[in-house]
């Protein structure tokens, strides 16, 4: 049987380029369905000390005690019987490519992995499935002590400053899902920047899903010595499934005094994908914590990037950008915490609903007593491209304190009829001249994403308007 | 094929209201001719309705450039075609640079005669838009700038004349381009519209004053009143017009004289 190159082109275009599939390549797989026996042998698999089985054991009660929250994204849908809650991929992890089996490679291959590893990044980390197939990191770095590994390496070689930081930024009771990903992580990064180490090329990690009906619950653990400065970027695609697909992972980072971290996610999720995250920092003194969250896939999202601000002069800067498209609701946003005096934030939203999806900034700008001299700045803004589209905001707002400067805005808006026939009076295609307003009002964000990045998400979003108009 | 845009006969409405009643107006490339009138005759509904505007409801008519009836086509193809409008009220585009927005508009231009076009290549681009920028004495620093945001008015307009000579169009329809600005900016943009002036560009200035014909001087004038073309002139016909005003053409039009 022959496919006709060119008919297989046209009918990719303006679709989800992510959705091929491999051959299920896996080493092993847990049954479906979660129990402690499922727990249990995770952590056997994993040849992990007798703490973390007891950590995950207490995990999965907090779990199985907690009801599936409500109050944000419709969840009603989410089976969580008919996941497959492990699968290895293959027996080890490569520190070349080399090492990484053939199909597996083929796929990060074709996800331009390895070619954006030699062009622009200091170091990489790809998931597939339940686990990290490969890690990577420049030389020169390990050699001033940047640790750079899968969050299993992590633990194992590095067993003193793994349990120094581990949970203690999400614990276990933090939410539902924190809990059931504290109950069976695996893969994801840990990263140590020792004191005064400045990585000046990000550092990025892969997440692949690629058979049906599993869950990836990676768990990353970035801590930032005095003075350090990092940029962590995590990236993620599946093929799309009729069945539905689920991702919970657990992001805990700590920023010491001094230090600045930023994290960058390119969420692309197929339209499967149930995406469940929790991530939080905290920041000492004077330290800078920068959130850069992009969610263009998934089915559901549920994701409030969090700055602890712990210390004097901390600053924490929340950027989030969510596209809902037909069948999708991003209900996305961030926390700012102030726990003390001189600290700052910032958080903007911009979120744009098309054909019928759904879009929520859900946030919280919290300031305790004592924490004086705050400034905080959240501004939300909202496009709609068509009637059939729906746009909410959620800004939660609690002060306990008298000296402080707060600012809020929020604006929705719809692509105007008079924009449109203005560029089109230029010679732009009601497409073009569509995108044009959309990339025009993201730009505010997505200039703050390293070049690369930036050329990539203009092309995401290119796609998704393709063929938007009829 | 001809090198003019005709119009004939052309009634619009607009929310059921008829406010073009059959205009009808030939305009040669090479020349200028001016629209004159007072508020509310129809002028800017003219300049929309050419232009494609979907508010504007064409009952009756036809308005034929280069053998096609413009009316039949999307305000994106008629660009493409050739014709241009400048705004009296330009819209913002936050977010979009004036640069990016102009390169994006000639690669559609591009496009449109060949599809396998790749797009002006970026050097060649800002080669032209550093040409134009010069020839119209306009700030480097525009080019930068997101499009019509936070712009003044003297700003907006001279954005749109920048346009024009980038996007060099042969039917160019100038409405009220002259409303809001100072002497020294309706001076700088009436510069730039003479310096874009010449045999393969036709220019239709949509005034309510006589000022910018001054700078832009008209081979001829017509007078549009209640939705029709009423007198037709020379530029003499703008100078009688700023001294004695409208009344003289309006008694002309309700004592039944033949336009």
């Amino acid at each position: 049987m022959s496919v006709d190159p060119q008919t297989d082109f046209l009918e990719q275009l303006g679709e989800y380029r992510y959705g091929f599939q491999d051959p299920d390549v896996s080493v092993f797989k847990t049954r479906k369905g979660l129990d402690e026996e499922v727990v249990r042998q995770i952590s056997a698999m994993k040849g992990e000390p007798e703490w973390m089985l007891q950590f995950r054991l207490k995990a999965l009660n907090h779990f199985l005690q907690r009801p599936i929250p409500t109050w944000g994204a419709d969840l009603s849908n989410l089976n969580l019987d008919e996941i497959v809650y492990y699968v290895k991929p293959a027996e080890m992890a490569g520190r070349s490519w080399d090492e990484v089996p053939q199909t597996i490679k083929q796929t990060f291959d074709r996800l331009g992995i390895p070619e954006a590893e030699q062009k622009f990044l200091a170091g990489v980390g790809a998931q597939y499935e339940s686990e990290m197939v490969y890690h990577s990191i420049q030389e020169h770095l390990e050699k001033q002590g940047v640790i750079f590994l899968s969050i299993e390496d992590g633990l194992r070689q590095h067993p003193d400053l793994f349990k120094q930081y581990f949970g203690t930024v999400i614990p276990i009771e933090d939410n539902k899902f924190a809990a059931l990903n504290s109950a069976v992580w695996s893969g994801g990064s840990f990263v140590y920047v020792p004191k005064g180490v400045k990585v000046d090329l990000p550092l990025q990690a892969y997440f692949r899903l690629n058979i049906a009906n599993i869950g990836q619950f990676e768990r990353t653990l970035i801590i930032a010595d005095e003075g350090a400065q990092v940029h962590y970027v995590e990236g993620c695609t599946a093929p799309q499934y009729t069945t539905d697909s689920f991702h919970s992972g657990v992001i805990e980072i700590i920023v010491k005094k001094g230090a600045r971290v930023r994290y960058t996610t390119i969420q692309n999720w197929s339209t499967n994908v149930y995406n469940l995250v929790t991530q939080r920092a905290i920041v000492e003194e004077e330290g800078t914590m920068e959130w850069v969250d992009c969610n263009l896939g998934s089915k559901v999202t549920m994701k409030y990037p969090s700055c602890y601000l712990m210390g004097p002069g901390a600053h924490g800067e929340i950027l989030s950008m969510a596209f809902a498209g037909p069948g999708q609701w991003q209900d996305a946003g961030g926390k700012v915490i102030h726990f003390a005096p001189h600290t700052s934030s910032k958080i903007t939203s911009k979120s744009i609903s098309k054909g019928g999806g759904r879009a929520s900034y859900r946030g919280l700008l919290k300031v305790y007593k004592g924490a004086e001299d705050v400034r905080s700045n959240v501004v939300c803004d909202a496009l709609l491209l068509d009637p059939q589209s729906r746009s909410d905001t959620y800004p939660y707002i609690e002060i306990d304190e008298q000296d402080v400067t707060i600012g809020h805005e929020a604006s929705v808006s719809k692509v105007g009829e008079e924009q449109l026939f203005y560029l089109m009076s230029r010679g732009l295609s009601e497409e073009e001249a569509t995108t044009m307003v959309v990339s025009g009002f993201i730009e505010p964000l997505v200039k703050e994403l390293p070049m690369e990045y930036a050329v990539e998400m203009n092309r995401l979003i290119q796609l998704q308007m393709e063929g938007s108009i009829g | 094929m001809s090198d003019e845009l005709i119009i004939r006969n052309l009634r619009v409405s607009i929310e059921g209201k008829e406010i073009l009643k059959g205009v009808n107006l030939t305009l040669p490339k090479g020349e200028v001719h001016a629209i004159m009138g007072p508020n509310g005759t129809g002028k800017s509904t003219l300049a929309y309705t050419l232009m494609g505007h979907p508010a504007y409801e064409v009952t009756d008519g036809e308005v034929i450039f280069k053998g096609q009836n413009i009316l039949e086509l999307e305000p994106d193809e008629r660009s493409r075609l050739g014709i241009f409008l400048a705004f009296q009220y330009p819209v913002a585009i936050p977010g979009v640079t004036v640069a990016n927005f102009l390169r994006t508009a000639v690669n559609a231009r591009r496009r449109a005669q060949n599809p396998e076009d790749k797009g002006i290549p970026i050097p060649e681009f800002r080669k032209l838009l550093k040409a134009k920028m010069e020839l119209l004495k306009v700030d480097p620093s525009f080019a930068g700038r997101y499009l019509n945001d936070g712009f003044s008015g003297g700003e907006k307009k001279r954005a749109e004349i920048l346009q024009m000579a980038v996007l060099q169009p042969e039917i160019a329809i100038l409405d009220e381009t002259d409303s809001g600005l100072d002497i020294d900016a309706l001076r700088i943009v009436a510069e730039g519209v003479n310096a874009l002036r010449g045999e393969n560009l036709g220019v239709l200035v949509i005034t309510h004053y006589q000022r910018i014909l001054n700078y832009i001087r008209p081979d001829v004038v017509h007078v549009m009143m209640d939705g029709r073309i009423v007198e037709t002139g020379d530029a003499d016909l703008a100078l009688h017009l700023e001294e004695h005003g409208y009344d003289w053409v309006r008694e002309k039009v309700d004592n039944g004289t033949p336009a």
